[in-house]
């Protein structure tokens, strides 16, 4: 029986969401197909977390060198090369994060391995794993196979998998091991973490959001929903082209590079729905979306929606406001 | 600073319904409008911004047919100073194979930085970048929203999630994988792009390049595209726009949120 292999992403002595995620659905594969469920941890000394990871492996194989407290991929990439060219784990997974981005596609290559990306579901057909995966932002489905190897990766969308309060047990054992001697030159240097999200506005506070998307097509056009939003004793929001374009400040921003908000209602005008934006929303309690667009994939997560200009929209609620 | 920046052709899909066609394994292409991949139009005004004040040389180079020309003359419009374009003829692509037969072309270049954008806006990959960087043996970040030379080195900010960022310093030549809202791109005019129509824009055929037909051969196989399962999904609101606007104030109230 082969083995599903679980790069486990922390930072700042914290797991990511994303290993949890991984870790059950990786549990869901191996129970169905008696693999075993191996966790690696590249780490600093003492990590406090990695009882949180054994409860959910069956093993934990654990780099602990201080030079591993912060992700370098030129680390990661050597020590995980050595690791899977010596125990062939059949599928590893990593997430499709800023840092598994840097890490899995420079792995596959050195590996040998084949590579699928952002995967939002993993199968096994007849012994060979196949992914479903999104793409034209959202409005397409792929299932995607790969050439024949002993070994495959596939990074995992961050939300993909839910795992439940109550967690099967595995309580698997942690084998420490030390970096390997003969480590290569590090061409990157981590100097520091910077939070570029606060601001004077703050949108996780706000109980109802008035968000507004590229689909807001001018700058000018921000200012009257800001009214809008104002007018509604609600605050203003923006998806990430509206930041990109300098329309709003960064700390206005929806989704996984942005805030993750919760309000009681959202409403999303002229914002496809693409999913680094909807992991923003999902503690929003209705969501309302307003776009032209009836096959745009925000009317797949949100409660209500509205097929129409956004701009005749947001006039008629101005209107009613005034007249109420 | 010699740069080379790798650009793609993506359909626009806003607005349009999309369909599967006939092999169940792509989408009908035919009455879709083309643009610039968004994050390679912010990776061609890096190279440019760079350039100016670094001098040196910019090349865009793309893997795609003689229609994908368009995105290449207009980053010649945008400043960069040569073009290539490596027709792939019939061969099926994926990240991997671009990868391949990109870093084939790049290894007899001279270059200090290779810019990608993250992801493609059609298959979403966000893998070519840094494959191709292992195979040059580059040091290499993705999501780069930040970057400032020092000679031999740089200064870079990643974007990571949550809205924090990773500084860090990498030695050049590298690759980085360039993230929207790093700048802001330039405005392309169409006499721009006719005055661009001079500059140099080679076309390679991938049989010239020196792989070999198994070199030639992708990772991964598309099985089947099919549209999203219909879920129960959103319930729609009819009506003009001030019936619209009514009930949105209606669900506003019913949720408990003050008007
Ligand atoms: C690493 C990474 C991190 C990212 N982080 C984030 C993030 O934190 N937050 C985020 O939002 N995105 C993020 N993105 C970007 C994300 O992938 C999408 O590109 C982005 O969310 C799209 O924003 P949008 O919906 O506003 O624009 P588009 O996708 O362009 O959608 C615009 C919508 O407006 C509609 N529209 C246009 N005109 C009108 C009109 N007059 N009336 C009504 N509707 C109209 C259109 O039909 C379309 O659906 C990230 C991407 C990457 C690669
Ligand atoms: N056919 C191609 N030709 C040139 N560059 C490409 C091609 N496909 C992808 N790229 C580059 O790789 C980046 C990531 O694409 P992808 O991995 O397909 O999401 C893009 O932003 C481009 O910079």
């Amino acid at each position: 029986m082969g083995e599903i292999l679980v790069v486990v992403e922390h930072r700042q002595e914290e797991v990511r969401d994303i290993t949890f995620e991984m870790l059950f659905k990786a549990g869901e594969l191996c129970k169905e197909f008696s693999h075993t469920l191996t966790a690696v941890v590249l780490g600093g000394k003492e990590e406090q977390f990695i009882d949180e990871v054994a409860k959910r492996s069956d093993n934990v194989i654990y780099y602990e060198d201080d030079r591993l407290k912060n992700f370098s991929a030129d680390l990661y990439k050597e020590v995980l090369n050595g690791l899977i060219e010596k125990t062939r784990p059949f599928i590893t997974l990593i997430g499709h994060s800023s840092w598994g981005m840097e890490l899995a596609p420079s792995l596959s290559i050195k590996t040998g391995y084949p590579l699928a990306t952002d995967c939002v579901d993993i199968l096994i057909e007849d012994g060979h794993p196949k992914v479903i995966r999104q793409i034209y932002s959202g409005k397409v489905f792929s299932k995607m196979s790969f050439k024949e190897s002993d070994g495959y990766l596939i990074t995992v969308r961050p939300g993909s998998f839910q795992p439940p309060e109550a967690i099967d047990e595995r309580n698997g054992g942690v084998i420490k091991k030390d970096l390997p001697g003969d480590l290569p030159e590090m061409r990157k240097e981590f100097i520091e973490f910077i939070d570029s999200g606060a601001g004077d506005v703050d949108i996780t506070q706000a109980d109802l959001l008035v968000s507004v998307g590229r689909g807001i097509g001018e700058a000018e056009n921000v200012e009257d929903m800001k009214e809008l939003a104002e007018r509604m004793g609600g605050v203003l929001a923006c998806s990430r082209p509206v930041v990109d374009k300098n329309w709003l400040p960064k700390y206005y921003q929806v989704g996984t590079s942005g805030k993750s908000v919760k309000p009681k209602v959202y409403l999303a005008f002229g914002i496809s729905g693409a999913f680094q934006h909807l992991a923003g929303i999902t503690g929003a309690g209705t969501v309302i979306a307003i776009n032209k667009d009836k096959k745009a994939p925000i009317f797949r997560v949100a409660d209500y929606g509205v097929v129409d200009d956004l701009f005749k929209v947001a006039d008629a609620l101005k209107e009613q406001l005034k007249e109420g | 600073m010699d740069i080379i920046v790798c650009v793609k052709r993506v359909p626009m899909t806003q607005e349009v319904d999309l369909e599967i066609d006939d092999s169940g394994k792509d989408i009908k292409k035919d009455a879709l409008a083309y643009v610039v991949n968004d994050w390679d139009n912010y990776a061609i005004e890096e190279s440019v911004l760079l350039k100016e004040k670094l001098d040196g040389t910019v090349t865009v180079i793309t893997v795609g047919d003689e229609d994908d020309e368009d995105v290449l003359r207009r980053a010649l419009a945008m400043g960069a100073d040569k073009a290539i374009r490596i027709e792939p003829g019939e061969l099926e692509l994926d990240g991997f194979l671009i990868s391949n037969i990109l870093a084939q072309v790049i290894k007899g270049l001279e270059y200090d930085l290779v810019l990608t954008g993250v992801q493609a806006d059609d298959d979403n990959f966000g893998m070519v970048g840094i494959m191709l960087a292992e195979r040059l043996g580059l040091a290499h970040s993705a999501v780069v929203t930040g970057f400032e030379a020092e000679g031999s080195e740089a200064t870079i900010n990643v974007e990571l999630e949550g809205g924090l960022d990773e500084v860090s310093k990498i030695k050049l030549p590298a690759l980085l994988s360039i993230q929207t809202g790093i700048n802001e791109p330039r405005y392309v005019s169409i006499m721009g792009i006719r005055k661009a129509g001079k500059k140099e824009l080679n076309v390679v055929k991938v049989e010239d390049i020196g792989l070999s037909d198994e070199e030639l051969v992708r990772q991964t196989i598309i099985e089947e595209y099919f549209l999203p399962p219909e879920t129960e999904g959103a319930e729609m609101i009819e009506g003009d726009p001030s019936n619209i606007a009514e009930a949105i104030l209606r669900i506003l109230k019913e949720k408990g949120v003050s008007v």
